[in-house]
């Protein structure tokens, strides 16, 4: 089973609900967590593991071959994101800017843009008994984290089985990396905090889940604080809250020295088992 | 010679726009016939990546020298404005554009 925790809101506390609630399952089975906020990758802060394995990723770019060109203008042309320029008589490539799509490289009649491998980040896989963690990330100065979300999810489909419980930790927002982390789980639990700045990119988020026709729960962190308004919308909407963690004093200072909670304040432990019970009844198809 | 500058308006009292990328319009100054054109860039909204080298390319084909802007443009068309010798002059982003090209010649703005 695939679940993405994911949020409008940055700060809700998605790692926070990825790294316990991975920790928790984990001991009893195989999980796997990934940490696929690649631009910030920060659940390796609360995770004690042995490191397996790690490898360099490429992305594929264009590089321009001058002898080979005849400024037919056909590449920049092609090109969404601007990240082929032609000026005068040259063409300048941005790789930063590229999405790695070829669409330049194919369509030139001269062969003049072949794509070359540049390096754009690290994967590391580390293990802690039953818990796998994969964490991914980009290089300093790089902009695009699809590529590299999507090579984790390959290397977590070839090096786990299908049937053993996966966690992605998603970048907060709704733009591309978020799709990119959800749009092939079963599940999304969306993590938002109960004030007007949570409840409005809550609504983000569900827009973006109901477009993408996924399954989602929420969950309120720092329930008690703010007010009310994110429980009447889900009521309203029809959205399943699975849990509502406790703004508690004793969570933060656990989090600020990078420790997991749920072994210490027994409310977050409820709150996680309530998410287990339901995930386990979406399993069973339980769940409508 | 002729002067570009980021702006808001299409008018000499029209205020610079700071932004380089995303400039609404680009004034064109030709000293020599003492002519102001606008240019309209205001489809640089739609770009969601990448506006700085394309607005950067539309000015090289403008073919102005100088480039007077506000905060500056960033890398990637900083590279292109390089590439095209365009001298970039900031720090008129809340100026009018006659005010702006009176700071330029009387050397107060910043060279980028």
């Amino acid at each position: 089973m695939k679940i993405a925790i994911a949020s409008g809101k940055g700060g809700t506390g998605k790692t926070t609900l990825s790294v316990n609630l991975s920790a928790y399952l984990a001991e009893k089975e195989e999980v796997v967590l990934s940490d696929l906020d690649v631009e910030e990758p920060n659940s390796g802060l609360f995770i004690n593991a042995m490191a397996v394995h790690e490898e360099e990723k490429y992305k594929m770019v264009p590089v321009w071959k001058e002898d080979q060109c005849t400024l037919c203008g056909i590449c920049q042309e092609v090109c969404n994101f601007h990240a082929v320029i032609q000026l005068g008589e040259m063409i300048m490539v941005f790789p930063e800017l590229c999405h790695g799509c070829y669409a330049c490289s194919e369509l030139c009649p001269t062969d003049a843009l072949p794509m070359v491998p540049k390096k754009m980040g690290m994967l590391k896989h580390l293990r802690n008994d039953k818990l796998s963690f994969i964490e991914s990330r980009l290089d300093i100065g790089e902009e695009q984290a699809v590529p590299l979300i999507k090579q984790s999810h390959e290397y977590v489909d070839e090096h786990f089985p299908d049937d053993i419980i996966r966690i992605y930790d998603s970048p907060p927002g709704t733009s591309c990396p978020v799709i990119e982390v959800t749009k092939d789980v079963d599940f999304v639990i969306l993590v938002t905090e109960p004030t007007p700045f949570g409840l409005h990119d809550l609504k983000l988020a569900v827009e973006t889940m109901k477009e993408l026709k996924k399954p989602f729960g929420v969950v309120v962190n720092r329930h008690g604080i703010g007010n009310d308004e994110v429980l009447h919308y889900c009521e309203d909407e029809d959205i399943p809250v699975l849990a509502k963690i406790p703004n508690d004093r004793k969570i933060a200072v656990l989090y600020s020295e990078g420790k997991l909670i749920y072994n210490e304040v027994p409310e977050v432990k409820q709150e996680l088992d309530k998410i287990i019970a339901y995930l386990r009844k979406l399993k069973q198809g339980g769940v409508q | 010679m002729k002067i570009a500058f980021t702006t808001k308006g299409t008018e000499w009292d029209s205020m610079m726009d700071p932004r380089f990328g995303r400039t609404e319009f680009f004034l064109i100054y030709d000293e020599e016939h003492d002519e102001l054109k606008p240019h309209d860039n205001r489809s640089s909204s739609n770009d969601a990546h990448g506006a700085g080298p394309k607005t950067a390319q539309v000015l090289f084909g403008l073919d102005s020298k100088v480039l007077i802007t506000g905060n500056g443009p960033g890398g990637n068309a900083a590279s292109v404005l390089k590439k095209a010798r365009i001298d970039i002059y900031v720090g008129a982003g809340d100026m009018t554009v006659r005010q702006a090209w009176e700071a330029y010649k009387e050397g107060k703005l910043k060279k980028f």
